[in-house]
């Protein structure tokens, strides 16, 4: 077990690319981070740098209170699980997890000992003795785990470990990640463009955008306060709506309808506003967003309603009982307006 | 096909079987000419039913040899052919996986340059070089030597773009996962690219094992003694007297023993190609 910091860590290509920006963040021992962000934000380069099979370009990167830079991946005391597993097809469940302690020169009754242990956490001890090819998509994604556990290493790193299950598998294999961490309380860093699976298992999630943070927060801070409309847009789902507005008189104003927003500073802004945050009012209630109904998608728990606003189109979630009509009046709690730069995008307030 | 009609099958496997007549008759008449005496074919006609001598022949050429045309006995020459065969196999697949894994996972100054230069080999088969190689085995003494049979032949690194394609189609994650399980550069390549490449590695020892078998012009050149003859110029030597009718019966029994080792090669490892189809996964 072990801390890792990262010291302005940078990657630029051979051609001049700079697939991550001077990156500094420390993650504590024992703690789930979960980096997160579209394709090309550079989470799986920053991820690979960590684990050696990258170059670093500038900064450092520490594991413990070790400067890895140099570092051989195998010396650096860690352990990944790759998206496509990269199980050795050609070696059993049993070799396949042996492999890596086998070439540390562990002993044999060890090697087994471990082996043993990790079947039994992870549940695959049925199938020690099959080749990867006669498994299915979640034991094989269980075995890729327990190699990276029977390492006993200082720190696990995901690269999009779920993305090739279908989506039942996945929830399920998420809860038992999660278990698993928590009961290890290996330092463990994780790579996703899902921002559930973000949301889901991180103790901290780091946001990344065009190979910068954006954020970093537990998931609740993301969720409740955004850094910038790029985290706002991308956390929680449905998606938060980001309308043009204009803020005057501790009012934000949009059309005709208003918001409260106290101590706002006057000036153009982007409104944010979350769909599961609007609430429905009384017509002509004062101030209140006039929403026209375009169409409305049924989820069973909740109804999406699509409409637009004084031109602006906006997505507001309804209980499902609830009685439409062409138009909707809404109003938000003070404390749901989250108000963005509107030419930054960073938070206001 | 989805029909089902009776004349239509007739009219297949009347098709199959003169297909397979056609290509099996010389190889049955090289097996019956090999159970006959030397004064069967003296009234010119091929005889198409089996003979007695089978055991006289086939001890004769296994033994003696025919000295008439300076041939020495067939144990030796089979066994030459086999050291040919077999060092020419397994030489080139050695040298070409090597390459193929140096150009495929290191990168060093000139790799490009490299693997062209090797790529260039291919299309200079031994024929077109032939006058400056037998210039170069005769000049290191290596005449009449096994060495000068097969380093020539070996000295192409054919099969290296073939193992390139094999390497490229193996995810990199695999070579990843197994720099963090601390393989080395060696050790990947026994334990993880060696394995993944068996089958390839089996289809590619067939033919050149063919191959080598097969090899008479150079083996014509480079060897002078007996002693070095493979079975391909040995059946060359009996068939090609002046003066004299062949002993077709002894020629075709040596035809018929030639063929028996490629003949196993082919059995023999297609059943382990075929395995190692079904089993790996990449």
């Amino acid at each position: 077990m072990a801390a890792i910091t990262l010291e302005s860590v940078g990657k630029t290509y051979a051609g001049g690319v700079t697939a991550v920006h001077a990156i500094d963040l420390a993650i504590e021992d024992g703690e789930f981070l979960v980096l997160v962000g579209p394709s090309g934000c550079g989470k799986s380069t920053l991820l690979r740098m960590i684990a050696g099979l990258e170059t670093i370009s500038s900064g450092a990167v520490k594991i413990g209170n070790r400067v890895v830079n140099q570092v051989e991946p195998a010396e650096r005391d860690i352990a990944m699980v790759f998206q496509n597993y990269a199980l050795y097809p050609h070696m059993s469940v049993r070799e396949n997890l042996a492999y890596g302690l086998k070439n540390r020169g562990v002993p044999k009754d060890e090697i087994a000992r471990r082996v043993a242990e990790a079947a039994k956490i992870l549940e695959i001890g049925g199938f020690l003795d099959r080749k990867p090819r006669a498994l299915s998509g979640g034991q094989r994604q269980r075995v890729a785990m327990g190699r990276a556990i029977v390492r006993e290493p200082a720190a696990f790193l995901f690269d999009e470990p779920l993305s090739n299950l279908d989506a039942k598998l996945r929830v399920q294999m998420r809860g038992e990640i999660k278990q698993l961490q928590a009961r290890l309380g290996t330092t463990s860093i994780y790579v996703t463009h899902d921002q559930l699976e973000a949301m889901t298992l991180a103790h901290r999630l780091v946001v990344l955008n065009g190979g910068r943070i954006e954020q970093v927060g537990t998931p609740l801070e993301v969720y409740r306060k955004p850094a910038s409309t790029f985290v706002a847009a991308f956390i929680g789902s449905p998606a938060m709506n980001l309308l043009q507005a204009e803020v005057s008189g501790g009012r934000v104003r949009l059309g005709g309808a208003s918001l409260p927003a106290p101590g706002a500073a006057e000036g153009k802004v982007t409104l944010g506003l979350r769909p599961e945050d609007l609430q429905r009012t009384r017509p002509g209630a004062e101030g209140a967003l006039l929403m026209n109904v375009a169409y409305v998608e049924e989820l069973g728990a909740q109804r999406l309603v699509h409409g637009t606003v004084g031109g602006q189109s906006l997505v507001c979630a309804q209980p499902v009982e609830s009685d439409l009509g062409d138009t909707l009046t809404l109003t938000a709690d003070p404390a749901a307006v989250h108000l963005f730069d509107a030419a930054s995008g960073k938070r206001l307030g | 096909m989805v029909e089902n009609r009776r004349f239509l099958n007739i009219l297949a496997h009347l098709v199959l079987i003169l297909g397979v007549a056609f290509v099996a008759f010389p190889v049955y008449i090289a097996l019956i000419a090999s159970t006959h005496g030397q004064n069967d074919f003296l009234s010119g006609v091929i005889p198409l039913l089996p003979g007695h001598d089978t055991i006289r022949n086939y001890s004769a050429m296994m033994t003696q040899g025919l000295a008439s045309s300076g041939a020495p006995p067939l144990w030796l020459m089979l066994g030459n052919s086999l050291i040919m065969a077999l060092s020419i196999s397994i030489g080139k697949i050695a040298i070409s996986i090597i390459s193929a894994f140096a150009i495929v996972y290191f990168r060093f100054p000139g790799r490009m340059i490299a693997f062209w230069l090797i790529f260039v080999t291919l299309m200079l088969p031994v024929e077109v070089r032939i006058l400056p190689t037998y210039k170069v085995v005769a000049e290191l003494g290596m005449l009449n030597t096994y060495a000068g049979l097969t380093v020539p032949l070996i000295a192409s690194a054919t099969a290296t773009f073939l193992f390139r394609q094999v390497f490229l189609t193996i995810p990199e994650e695999l070579m990843e996962a197994a720099r963090i399980d601390g393989a080395g550069p060696m050790k990947f390549f026994w334990d993880i690219l060696l394995p993944l490449s068996r089958t390839n590695i089996a289809a590619l020892f067939v033919i050149l094992f063919i191959y080598g078998w097969n090899q008479y012009l150079w083996p014509l050149l480079v060897t002078t003694g007996t002693d070095h003859y493979t079975i391909v110029l040995g059946i060359k030597r009996m068939a090609d007297i002046a003066d004299q009718q062949p002993e077709w019966n002894f020629i075709m029994s040596t035809v018929v023993l030639a063929m028996v080792p490629p003949v196993l090669v082919v059995i023999f490892m297609q059943r382990l190609f075929v395995k190692g189809l079904i089993e790996t996964e990449k």
